[in-house]
């Protein structure tokens, strides 16, 4: 329960300092933080489309946070999960631009590819790692500008969209993941089904970690891979199935972009959602549910910060600039720790101190040595 | 002058421990004074103190009668003061003369070629063979120990603090070792020997300061104490030496292996055709320095790595195609050497560690999804037949237990699985003699419960304690097999030197 | 064309390619080597780009022949300023390093951009002129090499190759580069021989921090021309480089060297027919693919400094 505490702690003080950063950044430009953060919040929450419109963008931080905090868990570092959405929203796109089938089996296959476009892509860093002890964070970097530049030219080779070369074709309607009955519910924003697939990824996830056997294993690999490996658990095949899992979720997180708040991909573009979910799972506390919920705060302030903008010309980087000291302040977490204890001890040191004066001293205490 | 170095009244406390409680000591010029205390008594830190890698809360520290403080290392070095640490504070891939010279170069340029002439010029007055040019990680560990030697002699040392000399040393090489110190004193340095071998005590130390829990008990005339009465000193009560045990009963074989050979990680032969042995209801010792083959013999037995030639059987079936878990299945348990690293997983709590090896199986699980229930009511049983002592009982995090009840909750897990062969490495490594007791009295009992037993240990005196049989290994070889009633340690510590019985000294 | 007249051609461009990588691995080498991590080398890069671009820009006019030294210079200090956020986190708190380094990579990059905005709007800062070509008189004259290297030189690029012969002194023939390695390999034999850790990885990751800034700050005045916010995964690049170049620093040179040559052969491959039939994808992947296997291969005899990585707690040995 304390751990639980704890972290709850630390990531709350970790957004006041990265909202007060941002203030103070608000502040330098000349601007005033009051009407920057009202704007900021207004642009997120104002409407019922505007909530839509969060939620939607919280769609894939929660997939790319989830992806990043379950590699997390189980020892890895995925920085590739920009990578896996690429080549899994690529996956998930080509299937929707091909294939025809009732709507139902459509969106099934396009999430399907998704997945696996995803899954594959985080298998060869995993198997890299489990293999031959190739440090994961260089080799998902290097998978992150393959991916790039696999989009950058199949895209344009096989998909090309009708007026731009940056761009795919948009895919039809009916293989969108946007629904009709989402649209009505919030106005016509960028909802769509992805936000089920993205609940239901969080309970499985949630699940897995920690009530099966395959949990267990792969914890225990992550924590400590020489008593993994002396009690008997297949270590090689627990990293790379981990990063399979992981990468797989990134992967979901692309074809719910790509083919649900968008209706096509972009070449020259390197999803920055991607390393959005690692500051999602970091302050999430890399816990399923706490990687919805911050999902869902990083997602209202992405979706505010145009408004911000249009209202006030504070940039809307500012957004982006408060996550990363989010970030920051969640690495440094040892700091609050230690302030916080800090502050604790003083304050206990006072109560002592009051007791102290109030009881009589016994001459007769003196400790046989 | 009375004393070369006082510590008077120190007190360091760390977050939930006082490490030193008004600890005494003073050590005189061109005296061999031992520091004695059970692992974790305080020792090392009060050194460390001396040696500037921590402050003292309170006390004070005289050098040749004037008070000092003593911040970082570097002035402890010009104050003379030096350490040769129990873990050696070498760099791998340096040069000897390059880890000797560092901190202490001489110039923003390197002159390695005046250094390498000056070093040579110190072994060999001090009669400490080295090679200046050879790299750390390619020499042996007594030359090792020279060059941390050396190292404080470079820096004109005159007071040396020796830390837990003799863990990794040869019999030998500690009989040269002690006639390395006898010279230092003769040459005019004091030596401060910080450790927990009472025979080796009595075997050099004038006087002897004794720690226990952090507290000063007193200090001793070595030539007017028995080892008794320092143990005892040590410990705060009577200590038995010897492991109260009936003769072994030995019956079937249940561990066998011939000739085998397997190879270490850097492609070297750990074990050359090696054999040996272990029967239901016996202890079978093996015997070596660190760094024979001990560790790749108990990973090819375990799973852990895999052989070149030879077999290894239980109960007659052979196993070196066997997975890991298959070994476990099949009846194995395995106390690893690091408790930390292979042992346990710190993170985890109490409650699955203890399920490390058995979680997949039922009733604790079904279908992949563990049972929280019957893992309770089964982990609760262990913690409390092997008296693991925890906070917060099976919910405690692994890293809050003391090194003792870490130890007693593996050995609690390995012995609940009711094994055929027990493999035990170093179990009482770092734990205090009440820990050590009852780790023993556990082995023991489950030799005479009729399980087989294979010890592996570096300390002597726990092989002769324990085992019916010793087994000596040297440089990956079986040097020698013998009854323990039929030898003593010196015999024992020639064969650890790779000499067999029987040959000359 | 033959494969002469070709290397000849596109020797210039990769070397303008390769000098930020050089200089950015560089830096990322003493930060590893003193014990630090330090994957925000792509952060600080940009850090040094944003810096340079507004001080060149507001001194161009003023004086215009000061003002491309004076701007990097001023890349070079920003580089060192922002990394103090790596180093205290790493350092002082034992913050886990990889997480602190993709802090710095997001901060650098929203933060300059932010600022930036509120200069221009764009978020873009270009600069009038760059760094002018010169082809140095007699030396240009020498047959093979006069051509490839002193014909049409930036004069920063003989100051990169400078730092990078001046590092290898000093980490391999000075007291400062041996403590250093130490501190990389076993910090706590360095701390027990009087070195102060906490000091050296200081230094450490405050070199990088103004290598890489110098780095960023090249971009700009050799061959972007403006800053945009981003530099391409160049930071990324060079740590792939500085591990294919087994962090020592003549490795480097050469591991950067044969990347500027790889991207600059991709650039170019659709303008000279010889290269256009290798389909531009393989090309442009190439580098990365070749540090997985670089990787691979050199996994098991990893001269990674020992104790990279790893927090430093005192009283540890």
């Amino acid at each position: 329960m304390k751990q639980k505490n704890n972290a709850l702690v630390i990531a709350v003080s970790a957004v006041v300092l990265g909202l007060l950063a941002g203030a103070i950044l608000m502040a330098l430009i000349g601007s005033n933080p009051f009407e920057g953060y009202t704007y900021l919040f207004k642009g997120g929450l104002m409407s019922v489309e505007r909530i839509g419109n969060s939620i939607a963008t919280a769609i894939t931080l929660i997939l790319t946070g989830l992806s990043v905090a379950f590699a997390f868990k189980t020892g890895l570092f995925n920085i590739g999960a920009a990578g896996q959405m690429l080549i899994g929203g690529l996956c998930a796109t080509m299937v929707a631009l091909t294939v025809t089938a009732p709507r139902p089996i459509l969106l099934l296959l396009i999430l399907l590819a998704g997945f696996a476009g995803g899954a594959v892509w985080g298998a060869i860093p995993g198997y890299l790692k489990a293999r031959f002890n190739v440090h994961e964070v260089v080799a998902t970097i290097m998978m992150n500008w393959i991916a790039y530049w696999i989009v950058y030219y199949v895209v344009p080779a096989y998909f090309k969209g009708a007026y731009l070369e940056t761009e795919s074709r948009l895919i039809p309607v009916e293989a969108s993941l946007k629904t009709s009955w989402l649209d009505s519910l919030f106005n016509g924003s960028y909802i769509n089904i992805g936000i089920f697939v993205a609940i239901l990824a969080v309970i499985i996830i949630q699940i897995i970690l920690k009530k099966t056997t395959l949990g267990f294993e792969l914890k225990a690999v992550g924590y400590n891979r020489d008593a993994a490996e002396y009690a008997g658990i297949k270590v090689n095949r627990n990293v790379i199935l981990s990063m399979v899992i992981a990468g797989s979720l990134a992967g979901l997180a692309g074809a719910t972009f790509y083919t649900g708040y968008a209706s096509n991909i972009q070449i020259g573009v390197m999803p920055n959602q991607g390393f959005d979910g690692i500051a999602v799972a970091l302050l999430g506390a890399t816990e399923p549910w706490g990687v919805f919920v911050s999902a869902l705060f990083f997602g209202l302030l992405h979706s505010g910060k145009g408004f911000m903008n249009a209202m006030t010309s504070i940039p809307p980087e500012i957004s982006d600039t408060i996550i990363a000291t989010i970030i920051y302040f969640t690495a440094t977490s040892v700091l609050i720790g230690r302030v916080w204890s800090f502050l604790a001890k003083k304050r206990k040191r006072k109560e002592q101190e009051k007791v102290i004066d109030q009881t009589p001293t016994d001459a007769s205490l003196e400790e046989d040595k | 002058m009375e004393y070369v170095v006082e510590m008077l009244n120190i007190r360091k406390e760390f977050p939930g421990v006082v490490a030193n409680d008004n600890v005494t000591l003073q050590v005189k010029p061109q005296e061999i004074h031992a520091l004695l205390g059970e692992n974790g008594a305080g020792k090392s830190t009060l050194m460390s103190i001396l040696f500037g890698l921590y402050h003292a809360d309170k006390g004070s520290v005289k050098v040749k009668g004037k008070e000092v403080n003593i911040t970082d290392p570097n002035i402890a070095n010009e104050l003379g003061i030096g350490m040769v640490h129990q873990h050696f504070q070498l760099v791998h891939n340096f040069t000897v003369t390059e880890n000797i010279i560092m901190g202490n170069e001489g110039g923003f340029v390197l002159n390695v070629k005046s250094a390498s002439r000056k070093i040579q010029e110190l072994s060999e007055r001090y009669k400490l063979s080295i090679d200046p040019n050879a790299k750390i990680e390619d020499i042996s560990v007594g030359m090792q120990q020279r060059v941390e030697i050396l190292k404080m002699l470079y820096r004109d040392a005159d007071v040396l603090i020796f830390d837990e000399p003799t863990a990794v040393l040869t019999p030998q090489e500690i009989h040269e070792l002690m006639g390395i110190m006898k010279n230092l004193v003769k040459e005019g340095k004091s030596i401060i020997l910080i450790t927990h071998k009472l025979k080796e005590i009595k075997e050099i130390a004038e006087r002897c300061t004794v720690i226990r829990r952090g507290k000063y008990i007193g200090t001793v005339d070595v030539a007017n104490t028995t080892q008794q009465e320092m143990a005892s000193m040590m410990v705060g009560r009577e200590v038995s030496f010897k492991v109260d045990k009936d003769p072994g009963k030995p019956e079937e074989l249940v561990l066998d292996i011939k000739n085998l050979t397997v190879l270490n990680s850097r492609k070297f032969e750990a074990l050359k055709n090696f054999s040996i042995n272990v029967r239901r209801g016996e202890i079978v010792g093996l015997a070596g320095v660190e760094g024979n083959g001990q560790t790749e013999l108990v990973e090819a037995v375990t799973g852990l790595r895999d052989i070149v030639s030879g077999e290894i059987t239980i109960h007659g079936e052979d196993i070196t195609h066997l997975s890991r878990r298959k070994r476990n299945e099949l009846g194995i348990a395995h106390i690893p050497e690091d408790r930390q690293k292979h042992g346990l997983v710190l993170e985890f709590t109490v409650g699955e560690n203890l399920i490390l090896k058995s979680y997949y199986q039922e009733p604790l699980s079904k279908h992949g999804f563990l049972n929280q229930d019957k893992i309770k009511e089964h982990t609760e049983r262990v913690v409390e037949v092997f008296d693991v002592r925890s906070g917060q009982g099976i919910y405690s995090p692994a890293s809050g237990l003391s090194g003792g009840n870490q130890q007693k909750a593996i050995v609690g897990r390995e012995i609940d699985m009711d094994p055929d062969l027990l493999i035990a490495v170093q179990p009482t490594r770092g734990l205090d003699v009440g820990a050590i007791e009852y780790i023993h009295k556990r082995l023991v009992e489950q030799r005479d419960n009729g399980k087989a037993v294979l010890l592996v240990s570096l300390e002597l005196d726990e092989i002769f304690n324990l085992s019916d049989r010793i087994v000596v290994i040297n440089s990956g070889e079986m040097i020698d097999v013998v009854k323990t009633e039929d030898t003593n340690e010196d015999e024992v510590g020639l064969m650890m030197a790779g000499i067999k019985r029987g040959e000359g000294r | 064309m033959n494969i002469w007249q070709i290397i000849s051609q596109i020797f210039p461009y990769a070397i303008i390619l390769t000098m930020p990588l050089l200089i950015t691995a560089l830096g990322g080498l003493f930060s590893e080597r003193s014990g630090v991590v330090n994957i925000g080398l792509e952060g600080l890069m940009v850090v040094g780009f944003f810096a340079s671009a507004i001080v060149v820009k507001g001194l161009e006019n003023i004086f215009p022949t000061a003002a491309i030294p004076i701007g990097l210079l001023a890349g070079v200090v920003a580089g060192a300023l922002f990394s103090l956020l790596h180093a205290f986190a790493s350092i002082n708190l034992n913050a886990n390093q990889i997480i602190s380094g993709t802090a710095i990579n997001m901060m650098a990059g929203a933060l300059t951009v932010y600022l930036a905005r509120t200069i221009t709007g764009s978020g873009n800062i270009a600069i009038r002129i760059g760094v002018i070509r010169h082809t140095i008189p007699v030396l240009s004259k020498i047959p093979i090499i006069g051509p490839l290297f002193f014909t049409q030189t930036y004069w920063t690029t003989w100051i990169i190759l400078l730092i990078v012969l001046v590092s290898w002194f000093l980490l391999y023939k000075t007291s400062f580069g041996l403590r250093l390695r130490a501190c990389g390999e076993h910090p706590s034999s360095a701390a027990s021989s009087g070195v102060n850790v906490y000091k050296m990885r200081y230094i450490g990751v405050m070199i990088s921090g103004a290598f890489a800034g110098l780095g960023g700050s090249l971009i700009l005045v050799t061959y972007s021309g403006e800053f945009n916010g981003t530099v391409a995964g160049l930071g990324f690049l060079s740590l792939a480089a500085l591990i294919f170049g087994q962090w020592k620093p003549l490795g480097v040179l050469g591991a950067t060297f044969f990347f500027g040559f790889a991207m600059t052969i991709a650039n170019v491959s659709q303008v000279v027919p010889e290269l256009a039939v290798i389909p531009p994808l393989i090309l442009k992947v190439f580098p990365y693919v070749v540090t997985l296997l670089a990787l691979v291969l050199f996994s098991k005899s990893s001269q990674a400094p020992k104790a990279v990585g790893q927090p430093y707690y005192p009283g540890q040995g």
